[in-house]
């Protein structure tokens, strides 16, 4: 298979211009005629659905969730990044993108990141114009922040909710294409399957969550906006529910998957503290704005933070990365923070956390200003963890957090299978190896409110589309499929339950393919997938039955896909001999301990086609070509 | 420690529910209270009886999507808390506990703790919004909004829609959901163009979804997770009564609507 | 959307209609109720003065027939207002128990709101409170009035005669802690049903509120006290 990115060359600056002037347009009178299914109601399907019909389409819109205010964009905290420059820092359209290749360690391409940059400045435009309470200066200006290891302020924030604040703005503006008539909205319904049918992508198949029924939704087109896969590792700072089943079953529709094993790990979150830990709670990065990272000199030190004297504490980022210090990126504050760990200085029980330290910046700036700040971060930490942060260091861990990989993405955003979208997350576009802080947000909304509308017409004004019988044979057989895996399911009747199978799989995958892998560790991983797969056929209890509503049925096909899927990313990451952003092997690393890239033989993204559960997927390369950011090692020193 | 557990159980929306007693005796107090359901689950599905359904799903207190009863108490004894981010550190060993889902007309019981809160969604359709399509809006800077308006409307904004204060009201009405949505959206210039339409909608939605009337209890407020002030219910009702006094807020299609219905009601 | 035509009869029929509407109709009714209560309280003070003729003099001025239709307009005025505050109050509890027809079976109260979540029943019992208050002072079906002349009440005699009844004293000291109550929440709930609230203001009305009631109460409930110590007497 030859992957064509349609990324148009010439000059940077202009290409998406030039591109969307070579878009066929749909006819005004005509987009009525066609209906467009999104899956998914976070930033990037919430805003896609809401634009899609103020443009007239007709747009048919699905989540799990019991309402589509509730995508887990909402727990983004920090912020949303735009190339404004309010702040006259020097800041730019071009210095964004230069930051976002660079920051996704030279693994993304080129013209989708221009793109990217160029519309972070309308969206915040069309956040205002929406409502959304971006935080203000006292003249009633926009204010900003330096977030996540950028050295300009580019970051606009509201409190620390502003995914929350962003989501509802879409998900106002999606209610208000609802209340239109626009927009049907299906929460609570589960996407299934793909239908394809000659090729095209035509429809879903989903279950319904409350009544169980199954049932077949017909399209044009379809998007998915579905997120993230972060949760395999069961541990995660993903929502409960969210999950890979949409995009996974179109992979095995055919559409490619690319780079799985760019995984990203958030620094700074609250550390595991038992067996029945369901999740990990992320708190803002910007909490190392003002905090200290450290932990003590001395192996197994186990006094309490204030009783460790100033000259006994190691400052590590401080120490390594004397220009960046405690800023360093996601990545690297990660890596540093298990290292430590390794080596026996982890603090608290567990020994596997660090200690991030606010009492210079409240000696400093006083304790109403970092209230001010951080104040919702330090309530949720003391609910969680019942210690102060005012009075005692806070203990973080790092915690997977955001998955750059996803299904492969032309220019236009159209996956392998014509007719299927992917927005946000779910794709594997922007970010490359690592994600900037504050990017997620920006892209979800760039992909929803700004690209996806305009190159969709483009394949609805150059196709023909023959309305579909539900009786269709294609349609018949993603049905039956459907119900099979649910009843197969329900029937294994076996010993073991769902979140059992799900929290052994995510420990394996966090031991092999986390923080850093190793060829070995990989291979074992690989060697052990397959048979805990088998046994979860064999073993899994699910109760109840599949009419009416199974939270446990729910899980047990998310994790059924999860086994898949775990398995196409060691072997992804087994194939990549290098180190670089999220991925990180042990082998390849400089002599001081940083990511060796490897530009000769993997500057490609790693587009993996389906070929049956248990067979190699095969490997298609995209080559990635670097005409105006040149690829250097990353240096944070 | 150890907890009695009372639990509405209920298989669909139509079947009639009741509460069983369930016992779990190995509670860790750094556990939060869905950790807890969790576990009591667990040991359910190995006694091969059906698992208790409850809503959850970022568990960071931020989806708005758990939520239930707790000895009476919407979210349970911490102000300012969702159940998902309450730890057992706030129970005592041996307490006994009733479990019940959010009980109005208007969010129908799904099954045990699961309510339908989709009318909440109906009521931002009705009008919860700014009206500005994409494409259109000026830069982001040509709207000044003063700090103090800015930060009120963050105040109102941080809703996340669980549905605590409709389950707390002795009336169980939406009010402050709806007030934090017209507070947020009328204290910035951005909404004020559309608040009187907004609040009519709103208000004529809420009572067509049978959601009760508020009767300034301050119950809401006391449970409201993001502790949401009353004072959005006062708003509400300014522009309420403002929009109703000028007889604006209704388009014209409406107003012969309403008209009608009303010389049709006279004649009969 | 081009702003309406909306008739007025129809745009009152909306007004009403929405429970904000009721509730507005309760405050305003309400703001009339407690010019009353505040009105009958400077009245009933009189009683206190040096002139033991005072306060008949001023139940004559009320009282006097050139004056008559002021005084049925006023008792006109404060009987709709009654009604329609009663009114509007069970067309407010009848929507309550259509909005949760399944209550629950562990309910708990948050502690904040104990006058609001009494109004149910310090209501009534007011409102049988006035009825019995008006039958003993006003109409004389409790107990015999003694009179100054023909239509002229001895209201010094009346009353103090009347507080002597250990009961009836117990009754109006009783009705009047429950206006205590009423009046708290009813004055606080007046501004935010009819929107005037900013988080600036909510603590200073509620201040107002309670100042307000207390003192309502308390002038009234020292009238009994003080005929039942034996410090009024005739």
């Amino acid at each position: 298979m030859q992957l064509d990115s349609k990324a148009p060359g010439g000059p940077i600056e202009t290409r998406w211009d030039r591109h969307r002037f070579s878009l066929k347009l749909v006819n005004p009178a005509n987009k009525r005629k066609h209906t467009v299914i999104v899956v998914g109601s976070g930033l990037a399907g919430g805003s896609a659905s809401a634009t899609l019909a103020e443009l007239g389409y007709n747009v048919k819109c699905f989540c799990f969730q019991d309402s589509p205010r509730r995508a887990h964009s909402i727990a983004a905290q920090g912020g949303i990044n735009a190339a404004k420059n309010y702040h006259n820092d020097g800041d730019s359209i071009y210095r964004l993108f230069y930051d976002t290749v660079k920051g996704g360690d030279f693994r993304s391409r080129e013209s989708n990141v221009y793109r990217l940059a160029q519309i972070s400045v309308n969206i915040i435009d069309q956040c205002v114009a929406q409502g959304v309470p971006f935080a203000r200066e006292y003249s009633g200006y926009l204010d900003n922040r330096s977030f996540g290891g950028a050295q300009v302020s580019r970051t606009f924030y509201a409190r620390g909710q502003t995914g929350q604040q962003l989501l509802l703005g879409a998900y106002q503006a999606l209610e208000r294409q609802v209340g239109a008539g626009k927009v049907q909205m299906f929460p609570r319904t589960e996407m299934l399957d793909l239908i394809v049918i000659d090729g095209k992508a035509r429809g879903i198949v989903t279950r319904d969550l409350i009544t169980g029924k199954i049932e077949s939704h017909l399209a044009d087109a379809v998007v998915l906006g579905t997120g993230g896969y972060g949760n395999i590792y069961y541990l995660s700072t993903n929502a409960k529910g969210s999950n890979a089943t949409a995009i996974w079953r179109a992979h095995k529709r055919g559409a490619l998957f690319a780079n799985p094993c760019y995984t990203q790990i958030h620094p700074t979150c609250i550390p595991v503290s038992g067996e029945y830990q369901s999740k990990l709670t992320l708190m803002s990065e910007s909490l190392r704005n003002d905090g200290r990272v450290w932990v003590p000199l001395k192996r197994g030190d186990q006094r309490p933070p204030a009783k460790i004297p100033e000259n006994e504490r190691d400052y590590y980022l401080e120490r390594r990365y004397p220009s960046f210090g405690n800023l360093v990126p996601r990545d690297v504050a990660s890596r540093n923070a298990k290292a430590v760990c390794d080596e026996g200085r982890g603090v608290g029980e567990s020994g596997l956390a660090v200690y991030l330290d606010f009492r210079d910046a409240i000696e400093r700036l006083g304790r109403h200003v970092i209230r001010e700040r951080y104040g919702n971060l330090f309530d949720m930490y003391e609910r969680i963890t019942g210690e102060n942060p005012y009075l005692t260091a806070m203990r973080i861990f790092p915690a997977i957090h955001y998955t750059m990989g996803g299904l492969w993405v032309d220019y236009n955003l159209m996956s392998t299978i014509p007719g299927l979208y992917v927005i946000g997350e779910a794709n594997f576009s922007d970010h490359g190896a690592n994600r900037l802080g504050a990017s997620a947000l920006m892209q979800g909304l760039a992909d929803g409110y700004f690209v996806l509308p305009n190159t969709i017409g483009d394949y609805l004004a150059s196709n023909k589309f023959e309305a579909i019988p539900s009786s269709h044979p294609a349609v018949r057989e993603a049905e039956t499929q459907v119900t099979c895996i649910a009843r197969r399911l329900l029937e294994t009747k076996g010993s073991r339950s769902v979140d059992s199978f799900h929290r052994e799989l995510g420990k394996l995958m966090w031991d092999y393919c986390g923080m850093s892998r190793t060829a070995e560790g990989l291979e074992h991983a690989l060697s052990q997938i397959p048979a805990l797969r088998e046994q979860f056929w064999r073993e899994v209890r699910v109760l109840g039955n599949g009419e009416e509503l199974n939270q446990s049925l729910e899980k047990a096909g998310r994790v059924a896909d999860f086994f898949e899927l775990a398995e196409l990313m060691c072997m992804d990451a087994l194939d990549r001999n290098e180190s670089c952003g999220g991925h990180f092997r042990e082998e390849y690393q400089t002599a001081d301990g940083e990511a060796a890239r490897d530009d000769s033989h993997y500057s490609y993204s790693a587009a993996w086609e389906f070929h049956g559960v248990g067979n190699a997927a095969e490997l298609h390369k995209e080559p990635l070509v670097f005409e105006y950011v040149h690829p250097t090692q990353r240096s944070y020193k | 420690m150890r907890l009695t557990l009372h639990i509405w159980r209920q298989r669909n929306a139509q079947e009639k529910g009741r509460m069983v007693r369930y016992e779990v005796p190995n509670v860790n107090q750094d556990m939060s209270f869905l950790e807890m359901l969790d576990v009591l689950n667990e040991d359910l599905i190995a006694k091969g009886e059906e698992p208790v359904a409850f809503d959850h799903d970022c568990r960071e207190g931020i989806c708005g999507m758990c939520g239930f009863m707790i000895n009476g108490v919407a979210h349970g004894p911490l102000r300012g808390t969702t159940v998902c981010q309450l730890h057992m550190r706030h129970f005592r060993d041996g307490q006994e506990l009733y479990l019940e889902p959010w009980r109005a007309r208007a969010f129908p019981v799904m099954r045990d703790l699961v309510v339908n809160r989709s009318a909440f969604d109906r009521l931002i359709a009705a009008g919860g919004f700014i009206s500005v399509s994409t494409g259109s809006a000026p830069d982001g800077n040509a709207i000044l909004v003063p700090k103090e308006n800015c930060d009120r409307a963050m105040d109102a904004a941080a809703c996340i829609g669980c549905g605590a204060c409709v389950a707390m009201c002795p009336n169980a009405s939406a009010s402050l959901f709806m007030g934090a949505k017209i507070s947020h959206l009328g204290l910035l210039p951005q909404g004020r163009p559309e608040r009187d339409k907004r609040v009519v909608a709103m208000v004529s939605q809420s009572i067509a979804e049978k959601f009760g009337s508020c009767t300034n209890i301050g119950e809401c407020e006391a449970v409201c997770p993001k502790e949401i002030r009353l004072e959005v219910i006062a708003r509400m009702n300014r522009d309420f009564l403002r929009a109703t006094w000028t007889g604006r807020g209704v388009s014209r299609d409406e107003a012969e609507q309403v008209s009608n219905n009303s010389l049709a009601e006279s004649r009969r | 959307m081009s702003s309406a035509a909306v008739a007025p009869l129809h745009r009152a029929v909306r007004f009403y209609a929405a429970p904000i509407g009721k509730k507005a109709v309760m405050a305003i009714t309400g703001v009339i109720l407690f010019g009353y209560v505040v009105g009958h309280l400077l009245g009933n003070l009189q009683i206190y003065a040096a002139d033991h003729d005072q306060i008949n003099r001023y139940a004559a001025f009320l009282h006097d027939p050139g004056r008559a239709t002021l005084l049925w307009g006023v008792r006109a005025l404060l009987l709709l207002s009654v009604v329609a505050h009663i009114t509007a109050s069970v067309q407010l509890w009848v929507l309550k128990r259509e909005a949760r027809p399944i209550g629950y079976v562990k309910k708990d109260d948050v502690p904040a709101a104990y006058a609001a979540r009494t109004m149910l029943w310090s209501g009534p019992i007011i409102a049988a409170f006035i009825i019995f208050h008006i039958l003993h002072l006003t109409a004389g079906s409790v107990l015999p009035l003694q009179e100054i002349a023909p239509n002229q009440p001895d209201v010094r005699a009346n009353v103090i005669s009347g507080f002597q009844h250990p009961a009836v004293a117990l009754f109006y000291i009783v009705a009047m802690l429950l206006l205590c109550l009423h009046l708290y929440h009813g004055v606080w709930s007046m501004f935010q049903s009819m929107g005037v609230s900013h988080p600036r203001y909510t603590t200073g009305l509620k201040r107002f509120a309670a100042i307000c009631a207390i003192a309502i109460a308390a002038g009234n409930i020292s009238i009994p006290i003080a005929v039942m110590t034996g410090l009024l007497s005739n």
